[in-house]
Formats: structure tokens, C-alpha cells, sequence
């Protein structure tokens, strides 16, 4: 059973998701119980593949058994262990708001929200980039089911926007393997890292062109200025749940860009994306304060979390890299509270819905707001919540001599101010400029959507209280990324490398 | 052959990125199925162009294609062919519930309309 467990992430919701489909299309009971024990079952999966990979060890999964360069393999280090444990840990979270109403407003969610996580999963782990795509395709396919879960025209229009930004990623991604293919004739990570420095001059520029593309695509997916103008939009009119849920979505593109230029190109850092990182920020805290409503704050938050993502990604130091990937987990729980409030706030307030604006009183005002508070805390980055120690530990591993180190400070800092300067106003508005006692008559916000709230908030103050031990991991999963030896080594069994 | 698929997939890809530009979906889903034809094509030409040539090594076999290619552009086929499918679907939704066919995304308003 042990050496059968780096599949089981992807195993139980595919299973679960087709036995939904074939036994629970009309009893939503039997769907929830079945969506909440998959989950449960993906969280104990996910924290014994974190046990198991904490020493260093790299597990290798070969499907079929197939020697390594010729079969499927999927690989679970230190990285793709903490990531399969965010998603589950998210998606178990996110399941307790849908199963209250979210589940209703359309047919199949359940299978839809087990295929979205399966193919989360299994970009996380794979270990070659054309299952890469597959698996994006998957997360994909299933996030534009989402997306349209529950209908309205604003939701349409936008979904297919997103819908055909990602179809044109997606070629993008298949010309980009073909290249890389082409110059070095594999097409796994690690297999690759070993062929990239025997490839051919008179190859070498179409690999550099695959990469580059292969770039550009996970930028894409990323959301990095200039390729981030779909996500609020499409982000801030997704149902809720799904909109928290696809969180996590950009960051797959960031962990792909990760492991497929460090580990597969062998580059020595992402330093060149510093300049866009900067700008993603800006872009990120200007567009929270200039949002219409808290759904596309929200999304606009997610593109300044990005921008301080790369930031971190683009140091060559692991140290650097840890407090980035430290910020990447925080920024997936509070991004995905902030959605999941958006949408408390939408059902609760009847004529504005979460229009940036005062109104009516509304019922669970003070829980709400309470609520925004503590997340508008975690995302701007205030003490004591985790955005803080991940802000700090990022600006004290970059240097402030020299141009980039100093404009890096800068950036973070100021746009922190504007995040919370675009916060404040939002939840000023939203929570305080009301009139009337009208919230007596209403019910207040579903239980479920508070617990999700109350859960992923807990979870960013146990992320800070954790952060010594987690940093420490995180970099050492960053080391790794840098020096791949022992990856490339575990996956193709070579060990003279570099 | 090389100058006949290269004059194929360009004209393709040509042809489908100006479609994709424009604001109608219907070009856009014709664009976007241009694309994925001059896809197909350029993954299938990564192993290199071989004719007459067996996909499979064995014994005595010097010259081969390289099959891996062909199976991934199978896995492929299947994909655009169904994103394709999907986003028909979603147009004619939208064309329904929007009352409009269009692929950009209409300038936020003041005071946007409250979704459920």
C-alpha cells in the first residue's frame, strides 16, 4: 500500500467523481457524503505522503512499471508533498461551504470540484511536462464547469473569456512541448535535466525557444502583469466556493514554472521575472483599490499575492525561494477567505450584493466583518497573522545594495500600504456606511460558508505560529529545486549530474 | 516536405490568431480550431519528418519514426476536440442568457448587477 501512495492523490477523486457521475446524479446526499469522505480520505493521503518525504527522501511512482525516460512517472519531494497537502487541505475546507447551498444551484458539482482537485493534484506531481498538460487540461476543463456553476450572464460573459485565454494557453503549452521535445528528445523533468547539456549547438535555440514559450504559458496561468487582465474578471464572477478554489489555480502555474525551468532547464534563477513581479504587484494593490465589488478585490488581491510570490521566486538563494514558497501557502488560505467572504457578503446583502458600497443593514454584519477584518489583516500583511511573517522573511532574505534588492523593498512595502489603504475603504463601506435595522428579518450567513471562512482564517494564524519549522522545510525544498541532484538522481536513477 | 509543412502549419496558425482577435465567438471557436489543427501538425512533426519508415524498432531496423509524438498527438486531438465542444456549448449559453455573442467582456459598471 505504501508504494502505491503518490498515486492514490489522483486515484480517490477520480474514483470518487465517477462513481457520483454514475450513482449520485439525483440524491445530493449521497454526493455530499461521498465528496466529503474523498476528501477526508485525500487529506490522511496527503499528510502520510508529507511524513514520508520530510527527511529529504524522493518518492518515484513509475505507472506500469515502465523504466523511467519511456513510461509515466510521478514524483512526490518535499515541494510536491506541502502542495498536495494545500490542496486538500483547501479543498476539505471548501467542501464544508459548498455542501451547504453552492451544491444546489446546478448539476454536478461534486464531480466537477473531485475533477478540479485531481488535476491539481496531478500537476503537482507529475514528473513529465507533457502529463503536465494533461493534467492542466483536467484542472482546466473542470474549472471552466465551475465556473459557469449557478449561471447569470455576467458569470458567461466572463467565463468565456477565461475559457478562450486558456484555450490559446493551452496551445501554446503543445507547441512549446513539441519544441522542447524536438531539441531534446524527452520529455521528463529530470531526464531532461540530464540531456539539456549534451543537446546540440544548432539545437540549442529551439529548446531556448520551448522554454521561453513554456514561460510565457505558466506566466499566463500564473497571472503575471502583462498576462494577469483575465483573472479578476473571470475570478470575481465564478460561484464562490469555485472562485476560492481556483486560489490555488495560479499557483500551479507557478510551481510548474519552478520545477520545469530549475530542475528541467537547469537554470540557476528565475531573476529575470523580478521586473514583472514588480509591476504584478502594483497592478495587484491599485486594482484593489479602484475594485467595483469585494469579488473582484478579491481577484485583485490574488494578483498582488502573485506579484510578492515572484518576488520571492525570483531570488537564486533558497533562502529567498522558502520564504516565497512560505508566502505562496499563506496567500492560497487568505486569497481563498477573502472569496469565500465575497460571497457570504453576496447572499447576505440582498440589493447591493458585494458592490463596494453602503446599504441596508444585513444579518451576520458584525461575524462578517469581523471576518473581512482578520483577512484583510492576513493579506495585507499586518501582525500577527501569517502574511506578515512571510512578508518579513522574504524582505530580510533579499539584500537591500544594489538596484534590484532596493526597488524589490520598495515595491513590497508600498503596495502593502495600498493594499491596505484599498481594504479599508472596501470594508468601511461594505461593513459600517449602513442604514436601517433591517438585518433582524433576514437569516443570517449559512453555517457552512462561516465555518470555511472561520477554518481557512484558523489556518493562516496556525501557518504563522508554525512558520520556524515550515520556513526551515520550505527551504530546504528550495535547495533542492536549486540543486536537483538527488531528484534527478531518485527519478532516472543516474547519479553523475552536474 | 519539410517546406510543405512548415507553409501549412504557418498559414494555419496564420490564420487562426487573426481570428482569435476578433470579438465575435464564432471566429473565435473557428480560430481556435485553426490553431489546434497547426498544433496537431507541429507536435507530430517534433519527432522529425520520416516517410516510409516503420514506427517501431527491432531487430534490423536502422531508420524509424519516432512514435512518441503520434501518441501524443492522439492525447491531443481528444483534448481540443473537446474544449472545442465545451466552449460552443458555453456560447450558445451565453448568446441565451447574455443576449449577446461576444468574446470581450462589457466595461465594468458603476453599479454591477448582484449575482446568486
Amino acid at each position: 500500500m505504501r508504494a502505491h501512495l503518490p498515486i492514490l492523490p489522483v486515484l480517490i477523486p477520480a474514483v470518487s467523481a465517477a462513481v457520483m457521475v454514475a450513482l449520485a446524479r439525483r440524491e445530493l446526499v449521497l454526493a455530499r457524503v461521498l465528496a466529503l469522505a474523498s476528501a477526508a480520505a485525500q487529506l490522511a493521503v496527503a499528510c502520510l505522503l508529507l511524513a514520508a518525504v520530510q527527511g529529504g527522501e524522493v518518492l518515484v511512482y513509475r505507472l506500469g512499471d515502465w523504466p523511467v525516460p519511456y513510461g509515466i512517472a510521478l514524483v512526490v519531494d518535499r515541494l510536491s508533498a506541502a502542495m498536495v497537502l494545500l490542496t486538500a487541505a483547501l479543498g476539505a475546507a471548501l467542501l464544508l461551504h459548498a455542501v451547504c447551498a453552492w451544491d444546489r444551484r446546478g448539476q454536478h458539482f461534486h464531480p466537477l470540484f473531485q475533477f478540479q482537485l485531481m488535476g491539481i493534484y496531478g500537476a503537482f506531481l507529475t514528473g513529465d511536462f507533457f502529463n503536465l498538460f494533461v493534467f492542466f487540461e483536467v484542472m482546466l476543463i473542470a474549472s471552466y464547469g465551475l465556473m459557469v456553476h449557478g449561471g447569470g450572464a455576467a458569470r458567461l460573459t466572463n467565463a468565456m473569456q477565461y475559457m478562450v485565454v486558456n484555450l490559446i494557453g493551452s496551445t501554446l503549452f503543445l507547441f512549446a512541448v513539441s519544441l522542447v521535445y524536438n531539441a531534446a528528445g524527452t520529455l521528463n523533468f529530470a531526464d531532461l535535466a540530464l540531456r539539456v547539456p549534451t543537446v546540440a549547438a544548432s539545437d540549442r535555440g529551439i529548446l531556448m525557444a520551448g522554454g521561453m514559450l513554456l514561460c510565457v504559458v505558466f506566466l499566463l496561468k500564473a497571472a503575471v502583469v502583462p498576462l494577469q487582465f483575465w483573472l479578476p474578471g473571470a475570478y470575481g464572477h465564478a460561484p464562490g466556493v469555485a472562485a476560492a478554489l481556483f486560489a490555488l489555480l495560479s499557483k500551479v502555474g507557478a510551481y510548474a514554472l519552478l520545477r520545469f525551468a530549475l530542475v528541467g532547464l537547469g537554470w540557476s534563477s528565475l531573476a529575470a521575472l523580478e521586473p514583472l513581479a514588480w509591476l504584478t504587484l502594483l497592478v495587484g494593490a491599485l486594482g484593489v483599490l479602484a475594485a467595483p465589488t469585494l469579488g473582484v478585490l478579491a481577484g485583485f488581491a490574488a494578483v498582488a499575492s502573485i506579484g510578492v510570490l515572484f518576488v520571492g521566486l525570483a531570488g537564486a538563494e533558497a533562502v529567498r525561494l522558502g520564504a516565497g514558497l512560505y508566502y505562496l501557502v499563506h496567500s492560497t488560505l487568505t486569497g481563498a477567505a477573502l472569496f469565500v467572504l465575497a460571497d457570504l457578503v453576496r447572499s447576505a446583502r440582498r440589493k447591493e450584493g458585494d458592490a463596494v458600497l453602503g446599504g441596508q443593514d444585513f444579518a451576520g454584519r458584525a461575524l462578517l466583518g469581523g471576518g473581512f477584518f482578520l483577512a484583510a489583516i492576513a493579506a495585507v500583511g499586518l501582525p500577527p497573522l501569517s502574511g506578515f511573517i512571510g512578508k518579513l522573511a522574504l524582505l530580510r532574505s533579499i539584500p537591500v545594495e544594489g538596484g534590484a534588492g532596493a526597488a524589490s523593498w520598495v515595491f513590497v512595502l508600498v503596495t502593502s500600504f495600498l493594499l491596505l489603504l484599498g481594504l479599508s475603504r472596501a470594508g468601511s463601506r461594505v461593513f459600517w456606511k449602513t442604514q436601517g435595522d433591517g438585518g433582524q428579518a433576514m437569516r443570517g450567513p449559512e453555517a457552512g460558508g462561516v465555518a470555511a471562512l472561520a477554518l481557512l482564517l484558523a489556518g493562516t494564524f496556525a501557518w504563522s505560529l508554525v512558520a520556524e519549522p515550515a520556513l526551515a522545510y520550505f527551504t530546504q525544498a528550495a535547495q533542492a529545486l536549486l540543486e536537483p541532484g538527488a531528484y534527478v538522481q531518485a527519478v532516472t536513477g543516474m547519479g553523475v549530474f552536474r | 516536405m519539410e517546406i510543405l509543412f512548415a507553409v501549412l502549419i504557418g498559414a494555419l496558425t496564420a490564420a487562426g490568431v487573426y481570428l482569435c482577435c476578433l470579438r465575435q465567438v464564432f471566429p473565435v471557436v473557428l480560430g481556435l480550431s485553426l490553431l489546434s489543427y497547426a498544433t496537431n501538425l507541429f507536435v507530430f512533426v517534433a519527432g522529425r519528418l520520416t516517410v516510409g519508415a516503420p514506427p517501431i524498432w527491432g531487430e534490423g531496423v536502422t531508420r524509424f519514426a519516432d512514435p512518441l509524438p503520434q501518441a501524443l498527438v492522439l492525447t491531443a486531438i481528444v483534448i481540443s476536440f473537446g474544449m472545442t465542444a465545451l466552449l460552443v456549448v458555453l456560447a450558445i449559453r451565453a448568446r441565451f442568457e447574455a443576449g449577446r455573442e461576444r468574446s470581450d467582456v462589457p466595461a465594468v459598471t458603476q453599479r454591477p448587477e448582484v449575482e446568486r
